[in-house]
């Protein structure tokens, strides 16, 4: 039944471990072990271990490679400094986005510079940079001979730590380098989607399993556990953090998304940049925000908001916040309807249940 | 009540039928196999006491963090009570799913119905085949 869909180097172990397999972008991925709640909170008190070897993971070598990195996404490459992990987008001619991204530049490596894209995109991604290709630059997609291991929490590094000779306490937030992790040649970051402090392993395919065993025996240590898709999008969602697909889509334009911070305009050229200036001192967009919820019932994709009966907007993400214990959403809404402490209500198969604006993120962690 | 002795929708609700006086009352849950599958619960809808129900119409919700699903009814009739603490005490649903979780009793209008459900022994299969 799921014989067509990719398959992660930890993919026997989640099957052999009470993984609920998936397709997820065509990958076949652990959605929970046990529950999501429970991976949720260990990756909250003390660590979560994520297999995300199914997001994208491009290369580039040549000469061009900065250059042409820096044509491509909304942010600048140029003058990254080695070790410097950057948010950007890329955007299509309209200014819409195609995919959010992390730009890796590394020091000391054949392939100074590496872009990691959500697996959803990978194709599309690889397409869109082969199209505006220059001469002198190198693309080469890693993805599926490496794998790549979030380890998310308070407890995240210390247990990283000894498996790494790079300490990743030593690395500041979005920054990176390559390493020794578990015996063979890595890359540790500073880097993740939980909204916890923690660090991203991405080591060669045959060398995963042996290190996401001891990662789990360490984890499990210290109260933490291995945490699948599920979780991953209750702890992103609380720390208010956009998905590819749910948030952001060629549709939506990063201002409107609230990503303004990941968009650099002045003296750059990529596509979308011109439609972007425009875009930038647009009003009376819809634009993404958050609700709380009163009653019980989840607010889920599609969903519309409204006021006086009226749709007002639409919701794109909403759980049951595990840690808030009551249900969240993010979503899109008039610009009118936007600011925090806005009353309006979310229609959950016809019933509307009172929700009311609040600022992004719905945690921040303290630690 | 054990699960053998009980009657299985399709869609995983349990039904044990009672004879009271010259009715037929069937008591309804959720089986323990969909509760593992759904994990996570957050909220629950009962059906309205008095609302006449047919086999397989929805008649209440159940919701986990992931996912919300139908309640459906397996059979048909009148909804005669509900277990209205269960909503704020749904540990008793994952925890005693053929006790103190059992969700409403339905009067039966047509009996012939129950030759519908399915014995512990299908549902079983059933379960095996989704589990998949």
């Amino acid at each position: 039944m799921t014989s067509t869909l990719a398959q992660t180097p930890l993919h026997s172990w989640h099957a052999s471990h009470g993984g609920r397999m998936v397709d997820f972008a065509g990958w076949s991925m652990p959605v929970q072990y046990t529950s999501i709640v429970t991976e949720h909170q260990a990756t909250r008190t003390a660590v979560g271990l994520f297999d995300v070897s199914h997001m994208g993971r491009v290369r580039f070598g040549g000469s061009d490679a900065e250059s042409f990195l820096d044509s491509i996404v909304t942010r600048r490459v140029r003058g990254m400094q080695p070790g410097q992990i950057r948010y950007a987008l890329v955007t299509n001619q309209d200014g819409g986005i195609l995919d959010d991204v992390l730009v890796y530049h590394l020091a000391d490596s054949s392939s100074p510079y590496q872009l990691v894209v959500n697996a959803s995109n990978r194709q599309k991604i690889l397409a869109w940079l082969e199209s505006h290709r220059t001469a002198d630059v190198e693309i080469y997609d890693a993805t599926c001979e490496t794998a790549m291991i979030a380890v998310q929490g308070p407890k995240a590094l210390e247990i990283a730590r000894p498996l790494s000779s790079v300490d990743p306490a030593s690395l500041r937030y979005y920054h990176g380098a390559s390493s020794e992790i578990a015996g063979t040649e890595g890359l540790i970051s500073r880097t993740g989607y939980t909204g916890e402090d923690g660090c991203e392993l991405i080591v060669p395919a045959g060398s995963a399993p042996a290190l996401w065993e001891q990662l789990v025996a360490a984890a499990e240590h210290v109260g933490g556990c291995a945490a699948g898709l599920g979780a991953r999008d209750t702890l992103r969602l609380e720390a208010g953090m956009p998905l590819y697909g749910h948030e952001l889509s060629e549709d939506v334009n990063p201002f409107q998304a609230g990503l303004a911070f990941a968009v650099n305009l002045k003296d750059r050229s990529f596509p979308g940049r011109d439609a972007l200036a425009k875009l930038r001192d647009q009003a009376n967009m819809p634009v993404r925000i958050g609700w709380e919820l009163a009653g019980k019932r989840v607010p889920r994709e599609g969903y519309a908001v409204l006021a006086d009966g009226q749709p007002v907007g639409h919701v794109t993400s909403g759980t049951f916040s595990p840690t808030l214990e009551k249900p969240i959403a993010m979503g899109y809404v008039d610009a009118a309807f936007a600011a925090p402490g806005t009353e309006v209500a979310v229609d959950v198969r016809g019933h509307g249940e009172p929700a009311r604006t609040v600022e992004l993120p719905f945690y921040r962690r303290t630690n | 009540m054990q699960p053998q002795d009980l009657l299985y929708a399709k869609t995983h609700e349990w039904v044990h039928v009672e004879t009271d006086g010259g009715s037929k009352i069937a008591t309804i849950g959720i089986s323990h196999f969909a509760l593992e599958a759904l994990t996570d619960l957050v909220f629950l809808e009962l059906p309205e006491v008095g609302r006449q129900v047919k086999a397989g119409d929805s008649f209440g919700e159940v919701e986990s963090v992931k996912a919300v699903s139908d309640l459906y009814s397996p059979v048909t009739g009148e909804v005669v009570e509900v277990n209205a603490a269960l909503p704020d005490q749904l540990g008793q649903l994952t925890d005693d799913p053929y006790g103190a979780g059992w969700i409403a009793k339905i009067k039966i209008s047509d009996e012939a119905e129950l030759q519908n459900l399915l014995a512990y022994a299908d549902y079983e299969k059933q379960c095996a085949e989704e589990g998949h």
